[in-house]
């Protein structure tokens, strides 16, 4: 396995030492990704060029909003910025859920936070000109997100509660009923665009492929507080999703409050996924992907895991969105697109290639 | 006696369905107890209600006085330290991981060196060093079983530098273990038990639990038949009882082969 090569071949670095060097490595990734999508586009800008004018609006030395500095400042950098919190979000709530609900396939998906807010933009799609619009007049540009993020939220309220009973949460259960709601969301999707005249259908199949096109300051500002929150607080749930691995009563076992983890987890990752489907519309694959590459290469230990996938997601997201707008210029594909190009197949070779079949 | 962990009136179970029913038990550190019984007869579900996993549905059981379910799982797992049946693991962790759960989070004043240090010995202690490295995955059922008692020693290690009484939870720790290893499980839960570890394990083989118990509890259908030393518990007219069979209950070795157990 190539998970065990780099554990037992080569020369051995200590714990600390590996992870600190694959956050390092990963982290210029980050950077390098960054300066390519700040710098790639209809206006090619050298790396120099770039750092020049991030300097200068840093230092409040911007003469003028104009020219290179319109483009990067107003335009490529706010979509830079909403990627790389998306990106960020999406990988690390995958690490989260999968660890967990013990199963290597699980996505933010199975809590039913995309479902709810899937089925929540739809209904404002399709249902907001004819039945809000009559009574709050033309619906705010916001309506979508706002309608998203709380659908999301309350679908993922929904299930837990569902789940629980006296006090303990049924990760199984949920599963299940993330799985039954996924049936009927995508129901009742299928009677939406059967409903939806020409334009509502456009504006549906845009928003379920997912697309950081429509990033600016104000989307970037409303997305940080619902993602940052879920970003800082992952470390201090690594500890408990390692014990959890072993079982929720080995957790308990070990001193892990395990129904704390288990509400704070599911909470952090229904509020950050809410918002960035709220911002960018339903990107997949992100939150299976990049833990899986993360385990093979570097093994299961979340204290490594979930801050790797927030910087792995962010870069990997922000150079999809770079070839997605570069690739078929002036034209854009969406993103979900792209990822789900790369992500499929990746997932299918990830079945074959494991041994004895799948345990879920 | 020295009462650490006593049980009053357990229950668990509804209606007419008690897995485990209105049992009084007490438990001193020092010693190494053996639950056994047939197939059926709670022996599980009393290790859950006692190591406070599960919550009773009658009774209570006390740590020293205090109730274990108002006790925290931080502090509870400094106190004692519970091996599983089976564990299955869905994520790559290596050997070294898996023990060093044992340690994380537990204990006070131990540097991360300390820790290392603690998982390490830990599993030259369940002889599984060379398998440090190790995918636990790859693991055979007997390795990871000694890969979990390597986890439960070092977290009791850990555990050590905040609380000095403790107890060791051993749900038929040697269930998929060759001889050799059954032996040296054992072994070692009766040397900790020796030094004063409140030992308290399920057991199948009731040959080697008549060997190194220094007390049985017999439960049938959820209810306590017998507690006491091997020799009061295990007489024939109740093995005939309970588990149903004639078996001979002599002091003496049955036969030659009968594993002499030091």
């Amino acid at each position: 396995m190539t998970a065990l090569a780099l554990h037992d071949g080569g020369p051995r670095f200590a714990l600390r030492e590996r992870t600190a060097l694959l956050l390092a490595a990963l982290a210029a990734l980050v950077l390098l990704t960054s300066l390519a999508a700040l710098g790639l586009g209809a206006t090619g800008l050298a790396p120099a060029r770039v750092f020049g004018i991030v300097a200068d609006a840093l230092t409040g030395r911007t003469a003028a909003m104009e020219g290179d500095a319109l483009i990067v400042l107003q335009v490529r950098l706010p979509r830079l910025l909403l990627g790389l919190l998306i990106g960020a979000a999406l990988a690390s709530s995958g690490a989260l859920m999968q660890g967990l609900f013990r199963n290597p396939l699980a996505d933010p998906g199975l809590v039913g936070v995309s479902a709810g807010a899937a089925l929540a933009a739809a209904a404002t799609i399709v249902l907001g000109d004819a039945l809000l619009a009559p009574l709050i007049g033309p619906l705010p540009f916001h309506a979508l997100p706002v309608g998203a993020f709380a659908g999301g939220l309350l679908t993922t309220l929904a299930l837990y509660l569902v789940a629980t009973r006296g006090g303990r949460t049924s990760i199984a259960t949920m599963l299940l009923a993330g799985v039954a709601f996924g049936a009927l969301s995508g129901a009742i999707m299928g009677l939406f665009s059967y409903l939806s005249d020409d334009r509502q259908l456009r504006d549906l199949a845009f928003w379920s492929l997912g697309s950081l096109s429509g990033a600016t300051w104000t989307k970037v500002t409303a997305a940080t507080p619902f993602i940052l929150p879920m970003l800082l607080a992952t470390p201090f749930l690594a500890r408990g999703l390692n014990a959890l691995s072993l079982g929720e009563a080995e957790a308990y076992h070990l001193g892990v409050p395990v129904q704390r983890v288990k509400a704070l987890a599911i909470l952090f990752v229904a509020v950050a996924v809410g918002a960035s489907v709220a911002a960018a519309g339903m990107i997949g694959f992100v939150g299976i992907v990049v833990p899986h590459v993360l385990r093979l290469l570097a093994g299961a230990d979340h204290r490594m895991l979930l801050p790797a996938s927030a910087l792995l997601g962010a870069a990997l997201l922000v150079a999809a969105d770079t070839v997605a707008r570069t690739v078929a210029a002036p034209a854009e594909l969406p993103i979900g697109i792209l990822t789900a190009a790369i992500g499929a197949p990746f997932f299918l070779w990830l079945l074959l290639r494991r041994p004895g079949g799948m345990a879920l | 006696m020295n009462t650490l962990l006593q049980a009053e009136g357990l229950s668990y179970g509804s209606g007419d369905r008690m897995l485990i029913d209105g049992i009084d038990l007490a438990f001193a550190g020092g010693s190494f107890t053996v639950i056994i019984g047939p197939n059926g007869a709670g022996k599980s579900t009393l290790l859950r209600l006692l190591s406070g996993e599960l919550h009773p549905s009658r009774g209570t059981v006390r740590w020293n006085g205090e109730s274990l379910n108002a006790i925290p799982a931080w502090r509870l797992a400094h106190r004692r330290a519970v091996m599983p049946q089976a564990s299955d693991l869905t994520f790559p962790f290596t050997v070294l991981e898996v023990a060093s759960l044992g340690t994380q989070g537990i204990g006070r004043g131990l540097s991360r060196g300390d820790r290392r240090r603690l998982a390490h010995e830990a599993l030259e202690q369940a002889d599984v060093a060379h398998l440090a490295q190790r995918n636990y995955q790859t693991l055979s059922g007997g390795e990871r079983q000694r890969v979990h008692f390597a986890r439960v020693l070092a977290q009791l290690t850990a555990g050590r530098t905040l609380e000095t009484q403790q107890i060791l939870f051993l749900d038929e720790p040697i269930a998929s273990l060759d001889l050799k290893h059954q032996l040296a499980l054992l072994q070692t839960a009766r040397t900790l038990a020796r030094d004063g570890l409140c030992v308290i394990a399920v057991l199948h083989d009731l040959q080697l639990s008549a060997d190194l118990a220094d007390d049985l509890v017999l439960l049938e259908r959820g209810r306590l038949i017998g507690r006491g030393t091997p020799g009061a518990v295990l007489t024939p007219t109740r093995l005939a009882e309970v588990f149903g069979v004639t078996l001979n209950a002599s002091p003496l070795p049955p036969s030659p082969w009968r594993l002499a157990v030091a």
